[in-house]
């Protein structure tokens, strides 16, 4: 086990000192002009008027751009071209941005904002995915997944039950809200630092906005105030507007959004509409699962597509089900873009399967649990997309988790408790994870790293990873020091920078430690192989003879007398290249779309876990009590970070599931638009207990030192909080037919209590 | 100009009182340490602590930056992350750090001082009012479990703490710089700030619900600030009414222990009300003149019978009016051009006195309710009296429920009661959909609650006769 397993983040004591930089604390140069983005008040019409006159000539302002000001494309759109950096001609969301006012102070800005005058001609907004669908409104082509032959399957089922269900949106609320700080440099340059997950996505589309080169543009990302998904795409447009406004007006330009602003122009998780229909046998085993979900993709693609793939690909969680078709329609609505959240599609699409095993268990009389437990994914069962299940350790965790949380004895505590007490009850539930690792598009899925060693044997690490809380850079330093076998004191993570580090994929999917962790471990190897041969040299002995680390030179296993420094300012006399760029792309991953088939992940993680709550059935308010996991960590690198991640990722999918519910109004104003009327989990909404268990395991070779992909699978745990209450709410008015409408809120957990039927 | 004590540095600015005193720590003084997140009070990202001497010592508490008017840091010491940092971790930056609490740490500062406010005041050392402490701040990373962690390690820690010298023991531990043991001395050299021409001002108590309606015109207004107001700031027992300033906090009432001794569960019920650092900073005339129809602490005390003392600085005289008089509709109240409410003040309870605060909310904490409501009677021989119900949220006002009290008087609590008031109830009320719930959710809450305050003050009346079932049967609702 690496001496580093124990490692603290990196970042914990600049964090508790408040000495970490975020942009926004970014020492500003001299003229520095700020930027407020004027919105549009509309949520679907035409623009017949703009007049920005009054806000230009008001005392402090720079220059109030509009999209005529755009010197190369008017166009941001990631994976399709179909969103426009400023609205030229009509608008398709309120919040979309239409100008961009730049002047001496944030407040003088926000003045001027008021003095825009827009003339907008309305057309009727789109706020729901199934009316989109009527309306063939689609931001993309449908896509399905199936396997089998699900006509024939239905019809030979013992049991068949249909219905529908609805997941909420999800606003990412990282902390830190959406910030870039443009400045100009010589000959056209301009360097953006940005709180984005996608340093390169901002490089490329700043690029063809301002029309200049890629080479032109460098973005800096020091560490995120969170990001979650939400700075994946969506830090691009700020950025590019800061960028815009240096190319104007050559000065500093930088553009923090207000949180209110935040919460209105950007995109969030995705809401989801479906319907779903399943099929089982007289034993309980699934045999066919046929449903149609209905994204809410908001006004323009973003990362839209991707997300809707990966709903499909965890449809049906982790069972196998040998017969199935899921559609899904990415439908186009006249909302912030919506865009990549924690989970990626992937939660979206369990809450349905989840949904209907739910509807199946309801109406046999039996648990879920029951139907759950009798469909795991074996090693070898073939996912719906082709991909064999591999490693498939889904029976396993379920089995430890009942043996090590007692769950049967768990049950009947509940039984009992449920019996004896009138106005509290409780309710139990399990939720199962089957979440693939890799980007479902192949090219992304590829890293590099650049290690300096310096003379004094110091080493500095460049990667395409972003830090934003995870402790990617606390994992890669681990890296790289069980690489050089050196002490990680000696090793510094720089910034990340498309100038050191260039066509980085966003750190996303999950995939931020494996993929550039071992572009580090690459180029950390050849380094040790090239310090070793200089060293055997000097030694007159095979390489092979000696190793190089922190206790400096060993010779056949003996000190040679060689500190690790010295062996470094000896290799650099010898003028040996002290650095190395790694460069990995993960083997084995494809996947065509055309066809719906492939291998498109390098691994799946697995996990169980039992949620368990209780509810005051007077007031309809609730306590999630437990949450019992046991985990697929593989060989866990750093058990406190990836516990961190477990607890992170728990609470924001219990939020999902419970109090966070986006509201707009019927001409598309969104109403949940602060932190007073959008209610994320604070610290008494955290679970009064929370266990997690490792399953024991070798790990998984593609996963960075064994130890797998953390990010994102815990989220899904969170969905178990649904059917948890809905049992409890079962237990308390049994006249109560479940239904599936998440966020599960106060309001709706009364009003589900007092239910006569539904 | 305001003077304060910034850190270790005395600042004496010009800058707008009105303006926020995040903007000034941020901005002016370059201390980034401290976080802008959401500028309402409700993530703690920015929050700071506010030290003030009282009766020559001082107290510390926190507040969040983003919502205090820079000219009510005057006479205090300000205290930011810079300004606990010492060369070796503090307890609380440790306990942090040691127990993973600490993810992307935009946030972690804001929990640093809510801890190390913790630890200055005079709390039972119990992890349970460690986690209060940072009941106003908001992680989106950790999931709060490691925090927790952080709160047993710190509540254990001060366990030890020597209360003839907290200040120089949390010195002598490494929770605070040295330098903090001169602050109380340099607090008493800075003079009182002048006294303004309160004509045409912009009236600024806590400015908790102020600088986030409108911070910027604040910030350009005259400002009449009445938070450190001497007159308004006691809380005192005179004729047998129980006198609240109305410059007392939040905070202040819940601690107070005079109220303490008239209302047992005072403490429990004002944890529902926001956050800590907010109700270190939000006060009772606030509230009051805020209007909100949801109004926790004017729910609270229109039950208990509450007058309120109003006044026009720059005149003679004052009046009394009954708490529940003040609103005449959303937010239309019974104040004069220039009129300030002064305080407010009931009537000492006596034993037999029964009260309950009821309150929903999506989130069980730190959240506007949904509905909330308050209740106080006497029963005597078995026979409701002097019943007050008061509830929010359902009304353009904060409504105090005439028709359900005078049925209620005189009545037996019980089932039966419960379902026959409701009706009343139902009558009274005329709740809309908003984003605090759908008009029908608000309606079936309603009665919930009333059902609830029965359930709490009377438990042995309703323990009979299925309430539930008659709940889950009754139609109306």
């Amino acid at each position: 086990m690496s001496a580093c397993y124990r490692m603290k983040n990196i970042d914990s004591i600049s964090h508790v000192r408040g000495e970490s930089l975020y942009v926004d604390d970014i020492p500003e140069t001299g003229g520095t002009l700020h930027a407020v983005v004027f919105p549009s008040p509309s949520a679907h019409g035409v623009i017949k008027r703009l007049d920005t006159s009054h806000a230009t000539n008001l005392r402090g302002v720079q220059a109030v751009l509009t999209a005529p000001d755009i010197p190369g494309e008017n166009q941001i759109g990631g994976v399709i071209p179909d969103e426009p950096l400023f609205a030229e001609d009509k608008v398709e969301f309120i919040g979309q941005p239409v100008a961009l006012i730049v002047a001496s102070d944030e407040a003088t800005a926000r003045k001027a904002r008021k003095l825009i005058h827009i003339e907008i001609e309305e057309l009727e907004p789109i706020t729901d995915a199934r009316h989109a669908f009527e309306k063939s409104m689609f931001l993309s082509p449908p896509q399905t997944f199936s396997s089998g032959d699900i006509k024939k399957a239905l019809e030979e089922c013992e049991y068949v039950f249909e219905g529908n269900c609805e997941s909420g949106g999800q606003e990412h609320m990282y902390i830190e809200g959406q910030a870039s700080y443009a400045y100009p440099g010589e000959k056209g340059s301009i360097r953006i630092v940005s709180s984005t997950q996608g340093p390169t996505h901002v490089q490329k589309t700043a690029a063809a906005v301002l029309g200049l080169p890629m080479h032109l543009i460098e973005v800096d990302v020091n560490r995120l105030g969170g990001g979650f998904g939400g700075k994946e795409d969506q830090a691009t447009a700020y950025a590019c507007m800061a960028a815009l406004a240096v190319v104007k007006l050559n000065k500093p330009v930088k553009l923090v959004l207000h949180r209110l602003d935040d919460m209105m122009m950007t995109g969030k998780r995705h809401p989801y509409s479906a319907d779903f229909k399943i099929g089982l046998s007289a034993d309980l085993r699934i045999l066919a699962y046929q449903a149609r979900l209905y994204q809410n993709g908001g006004a323009a693609a973003d990362l839209s597509p991707a997300i809707l793939d990966r709903s499909l690909f965890h449809s049906t969680n982790a069972y196998y089900i040998p017969n199935t078709q899921v559609t899904a329609y990415s439908c186009k609505t006249n909302l912030p873009p919506n865009t990549a959240f924690r989970g990626f599609g992937g939660p979206q699409g369990m809450f349905v399967i989840e949904s209907a095993i739910a509807r199946a268990a309801h109406e046999l009389g039996t648990e879920a649990r029951t139907i759950q437990e009798k469909n795991f994914l074996r090693n070898g069962d073939l996912f719906q997309y082709g991909q064999k299940a591999t490693g498939a350790s889904i029976k396993k965790c379920y089995r430890i988790a009942s043996k090590e949380f007692r769950v049967s004895e768990l049950a009947s505590e509940i039984r009992t408790f449920n019996k004896k007490n009138r106005v509290q009850k409780k309710g139990m539930a399990m939720m199962p994870v089957c979440f693939g690792i890799s980007f479902t598009n192949k090219q992304m899925n590829q890293a590099r790293a650049l290690v300096h060693i310096y003379q004094d044997g110091s080493v500095g690490v460049s990667t395409g990873a972003v830090e934003m809380g995870q402790g990617v850079n606390t994992k890669i330093v681990q890296v790289v020091a069980k690489a050089l076998s050196i002490d990680p004191a000696r090793i510094k993570i720089e910034t990340t920078n498309t100038t050191r580090v260039s066509n980085t994929s966003p750190t996303a999917a999950s995939s931020g430690a494996d993929l550039n962790g071992k572009a580090a471990e690459i180029a950390c190897s050849r380094l040790v192989s090239r310090l070793k041969n200089a060293v055997a040299k000097k030694l007159g002995t095979k390489s092979s003879d000696v190793t190089i680390g922190e206790k400096g030179v060993m010779l056949n296993g003996k000190p040679a007398g060689i500190l690790w420094e010295e062996a470094v300012k000896d290799a650099y006399r010898e003028r040996v290249c002290l650095s190395e760029q790694g460069h990995y792309a993960t083997p084995g991953v494809e996947f065509d779309k055309s066809i719906a088939k492939g291998q498109p992940f390098a691994y799946h993680v697995y996990g169980v876990a039992f949620v368990t709550v209780i509810v005051d059935c007077l007031r309809g308010t609730y306590t999630v009590e437990s949450v019992n996991i046991a985990h697929d960590f593989g060989s866990s690198m750093n058990p406190e970070i990836d516990l961190g991640q477990v607890e992170g990722a728990l609470m924001q999918g219990i939020g999902w599931m419970t109090m966070e519910e986006l509201a707009w109004d019927k001409n598309g104003r969104y109403l949940s638009n602060s932190l007073s009327t959008y209610k994320v989990p604070d610290i008494y909404s955290a679970p009064l207990e929370v266990n997690c268990t490792p399953l024991p395991s070798r790990g998984h070779r593609k996963a960075i030192l064994r130890s797998k992909a953390i990010g994102e699978p815990p989220l899904m745990y969170g969905i178990g909080t649904y059917f948890a209450l809905q049992n409890a709410i079962t237990a308390f008015n049994p006249s109560y037919r479940p239904d599936f409408n998440a966020p599960l809120t106060p309001e709706k957990v009364l009003m589900r209590l007092y239910s006569r039927h539904s | 100009m305001v003077s304060f004590i910034l850190n270790e540095r005395e600042i004496n600015t010009e800058a707008a009182a009105g303006s926020s005193l995040l903007d000034f720590i941020r901005r002016h003084e370059r201390l980034v340490g401290t976080k802008s997140g959401c500028r309402e009070g409700d993530c703690g990202a920015c929050t700071v602590l506010e030290g003030r001497l009282k009766n020559g010592r001082i107290e510390y508490r926190s507040i969040v930056s983003c919502l205090s008017p820079l000219g009510n840091a005057h006479g205090k010491h300000i205290v930011t992350i810079e300004g606990i940092n010492c060369r070796e971790l503090s307890p609380a930056q440790k306990a942090i750090a040691d127990n993973g609490g600490t993810q992307c740490g935009f946030c972690t500062p804001g929990f640093v001082m809510s801890l190390t406010a913790f630890s200055l005041q005079n709390q039972p050392p119990l992890p349970a009012r460690a986690i209060e402490a940072m009941s106003g701040n908001i992680c989106r990373c950790t999931g709060y479990k490691s925090i927790e962690r952080a709160a047993e390690t710190i509540s254990e820690i001060i366990r030890d703490k020597n209360l003839d010298n907290p200040l120089g023991w949390l010195v002598s531990r490494g929770f605070l710089p040295s330098y903090f043991t001169s602050i109380p001395e340099r607090l008493a050299a800075i003079d009182p700030p002048a006294q303004t021409d309160a004509t045409g001002s912009t009236v600024i108590a806590g400015g908790t619900d102020i600088l986030v309606q409108k911070p910027d015109e604040t910030s350009e207004s005259d400002t009449l600030l009445l938070f450190d107001d001497k007159e308004l700031k006691e809380i005192r027992l005179t004729n047998d009414r129980i006198i609240i300033g109305a410059s007392v906090t939040a905070s202040g009432i819940m601690n107070s222990q005079l109220l303490k001794t008239k209302i047992p569960r005072l403490y429990e019920y004002f944890r529902l009300i926001s956050s800590e650092p907010v109700r270190n900073m939000g006060t009772i005339g606030g509230n009051i003149c805020n209007a909100s129809p949801i109004a926790d602490l004017v729910i609270f005390f229109m039950a208990l019978d509450a007058h309120i003392d109003i006044k026009d600085p720059n005149k003679e005289g004052e009046r009394s009016i009954p708490l529940k008089d003040l609103y005449r509709g959303y937010k239309e109240l019974d104040l004069h051009e220039g009129e300030i409410v002064k305080q407010l003040h009931f009537r000492a309870t006596k034993a037999d006195l029964l009260f309950n605060f009821e309150k929903v909310s999506k989130r069980r904490m730190l959240d506007i309710a949904s509905v909330n409501s308050a209740m106080s009677a006497r029963l005597t021989k078995g026979i409701l009296q002097d019943v007050r119900l008061t509830m929010g949220g359902v009304a353009p006002v904060p409504l105090f429920l005439d028709k359900c009290s005078s049925f209620l008087n005189g009545r037996r609590p019980g089932v039966e009661t419960i379902l026959e008031c409701n009706q009343v109830l139902q009558e009274e009320i005329s709740p809309i959909s908003d984003i605090r719930g759908s008009k029908e959710y608000k309606r079936l809450l309603a009665r919930q609650l009333l059902a609830a305050h029965f359930t709490v003050l009377f438990p042995e009346y309703t323990k009979s006769g299925n309430l539930i079932e008659r709940l889950l049967q009754d139609e109306k609702h």
